[in-house]
């Protein structure tokens, strides 16, 4: 794993349908902002600035690391830009930890952002190439038919979806940050709400939002200085993995990737996890769509083959279950889709910082447990996870 | 909703034309400096922001490049610069293009607008080369229709002046400018290969053609030229029938400019003999009927109608065959 590398500061703008009164780059300085203050730094202590982004045609803006260097701070210093899709925040806080574990740089500021409301995502998403017959279905239209294959594999009760669309909107409730706040949100309601992509009814999707997160990295020498300066404890990293496959490959499992599988089983490695749902107290999973939890509890091992939805269904991942999921609402209820996963990873660290506010998890905070920071992009093609401590690896 | 603007058309040298082009085009928050420089430029006025070392930028930017500090916050930062200034350096344009800003020879320059420390990159209407230098002094020429763009400054022009701002209707009770549309249009001349192309000779004559690769044995559909798995070039051609199973599907109920009218199924064929399932529209069955494991079988244009393209494979309809149990093909999903 190399020298040992800490969350220090973590910061992020709300998340709304649309930011009209910043520019991008306004955007990203105000969570840059807030994760400096969180580490009681300034961008004159950051060595090294790696920023995050989802497909450029999302915003047309081509590399916006060329525009966003002064907002950040970069002058003079290395900045790269990452890009793994929708996984693309987890991965860049994953460049920014392996700089600090490398012993490359002392301290990192590891950016992402979306501005969905500039333009959409759907039309993005489905630019086919002309040597290909397109559907224009978008991101619902792509995994809806791996849902209804998991549906039809693991034999789960249609509600579970729903099940998830509730709990997850319920937490955000809790969450200041959120996009999507339906106080009165129940099962009726989004049994209720229009089947989009059959089996994805409108409430079982993510908001499309603007938005961005930051963290700053640092190595131990740097979590020692800002803890003592700030008061407040770091997030240890205790293992973090990316992994890829191929989207277009014969016997290739679309609905349990085994990308995911090797990348949560290279995490658990370093950070000695063998039974994940009993040691980690909280678990920030990227779920666009409501089925993609009982699927993700499969894929990371919290539940057998199959068995997935039988955790949901029993509360096991609700605020106040035994394994919490996406105690801060989940992508379900904020989705800058370049900032969404990295959105996961920085929870994950507030969470075992005692840093989650409202919707603090009390398990995570008390050191004897980790959480999980999870991402994933492209057609479930890139994976990206971290598991986060409050006491050192 | 969602509207595309695709499209793809064969050239004669086999090159693919492919446009992209995202209707209404994006649009950009300027933030409040930005906003504030576009604004001034509206007015006919070129606005330059201070930073905290005495340095006037133009374009302005919203935090100094050295420090990283936010600009623009007070009156004070900003200094209206210009119209005249210097070119710093300069490039000739024989011949414009037809997305130029001016329609005869013309020099791009960098210019520094009196009372500014930094250059903005314009255009100098001179006639000719030879007029141009390093060093000479233009102004800012206005259009009379100003929108809040750089554009608003139709060139610079060689001398002093005069700088007269022709008066803009209505300015007055125009809103700061706060956000622009831009559009954007990506034209791509593609060459598909041989793989794409022997595929697509097949589809002319309403055949199906995958590839084998000699290592793992799969068969690829649409063909590969390389096996994903194992990297090796998969080289040997197979034909496939056009009967295959659903392997799994999704109804859309939303609408989009370029997509089937809803609902419409996208569905995943395995065909028989194929290693992996292909992205397909279901059609001519009600939705409510359609089933993983369905038999389906490709409807294709008619022969006479047929051109070279994956559009002569409308969409697969069942094909009355009983249905296969999901175990036959779960792990082709
Ligand atoms: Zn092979």
């Amino acid at each position: 794993m190399g020298n040992r590398c800490a969350v220090i500061g973590v910061g992020q703008t709300a998340y709304r349908t649309k930011r009209a009164d910043v520019s991008l780059a306004g955007l990203v300085r105000e969570a840059a902002l807030r994760a400096l203050e969180d580490a009681g730094l300034t961008f004159a202590d950051i060595d090294s600035v790696v920023l995050g982004k989802a497909p450029d045609m999302f915003e047309g803006v081509a590399t916006p690391e060329l525009y966003l260097a002064d907002a950040l701070g970069a002058a003079g210093k290395p900045m790269m830009r990452v890009h793994t899709a929708g996984s693309v925040g987890g991965s860049t806080a994953l460049v920014g930890t392996s700089q600090v574990q490398a012993g490359v740089h002392e301290r990192v500021l590891v950016v992402a952002f979306e501005k969905q409301s500039e333009s959409n995502a759907t039309w993005a998403l489905s630019t086919h190439s002309p040597f290909s017959a397109s559907l224009v279905v978008g991101a619902g239209g792509y995994f809806a038919p791996y849902i209804r294959a998991y549906i039809r594999q693991s034999g789960a009760p249609g509600n579970i979806g729903m099940m998830v669309a509730v709990k997850d909107r319920i937490n955000a409730l809790r969450n200041p940050y959120a996009h999507l706040k339906i106080p009165n949100i129940d099962l009726a309601m989004v049994e209720e709400s229009m089947m989009l992509w059959d089996p994805i009814r409108y409430l079982e999707t993510c908001p499309s939002s603007d938005g961005a997160v930051a963290m700053v990295l640092g190595s131990e020498r740097a979590a020692a200085a800002a803890a003592a300066a700030t008061g407040r404890r770091p997030a240890w990293v205790h293992g973090a993995a990316m992994r890829s496959e191929p989207m277009g490959m014969a016997g290739r499992d679309s609905v349990d990737p085994r990308a995911g599988r090797d990348c949560a089983a290279d995490v658990y490695r370093q950070a000695g996890v063998t039974e994940p749902r009993r040691q980690f107290a909280a678990a920030e999973v990227y779920v666009p769509f409501s089925w993609y939890e009982p699927m993700w509890l499969e894929n990371l091992g919290f539940a057998e083959k199959g068995a997935g939805w039988k955790l949901t269904e029993a509360g096991a991942t609700a605020f106040d279950g035994d394994i919490p999921w996406n105690p801060s609402g989940g992508v379900l209820s904020s989705n800058p889709i370049g900032a969404s996963g990295m959105i996961r990873f920085a929870e994950a660290a507030q969470q075992v910082r005692g840093q989650a506010g409202e919707h603090q998890v009390a398990a995570a905070a008390d050191g004897s447990r980790l959480a999980l920071g999870h991402a994933y992009g492209g057609g479930s093609q890139f994976f990206a996870m971290w598991a986060v401590g409050a006491n050192k690896p | 909703m969602t509207t595309q603007a695709s499209s793809a058309s064969q050239t004669s040298d086999e090159r693919v034309l492919h446009v992209l082009e995202f209707p209404g085009g994006y649009t950009r928050s300027t933030g409040p400096v930005i906003g504030r420089f576009l604004t001034g430029l509206r007015s006919g006025r070129i606005y330059g922001v201070r930073t905290p070392d005495g340095k006037v930028l133009i374009p302005p930017t919203e935090y100094d490049p050295v420090t990283a500090a936010a600009l623009g916050a007070a009156d004070e930062d900003w200094v209206e610069v210009g119209p005249a200034g210097t070119v710093t350096s300069w490039t000739w344009v024989d011949e414009p293009r037809g997305d130029h800003p001016l329609d005869r020879p013309f020099a791009w320059a960098l210019i520094r607008p009196d009372g500014a420390d930094t250059a903005l990159l314009h255009v100098v209407d001179s006639g000719s080369k030879a007029a141009m230098a390093t060093g000479m002094r233009v102004h800012a020429t206005w259009r009379a229709e100003r929108t809040g763009s750089v554009k608003d400054i139709a060139a610079f022009a060689p001398g002093e002046g005069p700088a007269e701002v022709p008066v803009l209707a209505g300015e007055a009770e125009l809103e700061p400018v706060s956000v622009v549309t831009l559009p954007h249009r990506l034209e791509y001349r593609l060459r598909g290969g041989t793989v794409w192309n022997h595929f697509i000779d097949g589809m002319a004559v309403g055949q199906i053609r995958g590839t084998r690769c000699a290592a793992c044995g799969k068969v690829y559909v649409p063909p590969r030229g390389a096996c994903p798995a194992d990297g090796l070039p998969a080289t040997e051609w197979v034909d496939l029938p056009d009967t295959g199973v659903l392997t799994t599907f999704a109804v859309n109920n939303v609408p989009a400019a370029g997509a089937p009218e809803v609902p419409f199924i996208s569905g995943y064929v395995l065909l028989d003999g194929a290693d992996i399932a292909m992205l397909v529209l279901v059609s001519d069955v009600p939705w409510q009927d359609v089933r993983i494991g369905m038999r389906v079988r490709a409807v294709w244009v008619p022969e006479a109608e047929r051109t070279r393209s994956v559009k002569n494979l409308k969409w697969f309809a069942p094909s009355g065959e009983p249905d296969v149990p999901y175990e036959r093909f779960e792990e082709y999903v």
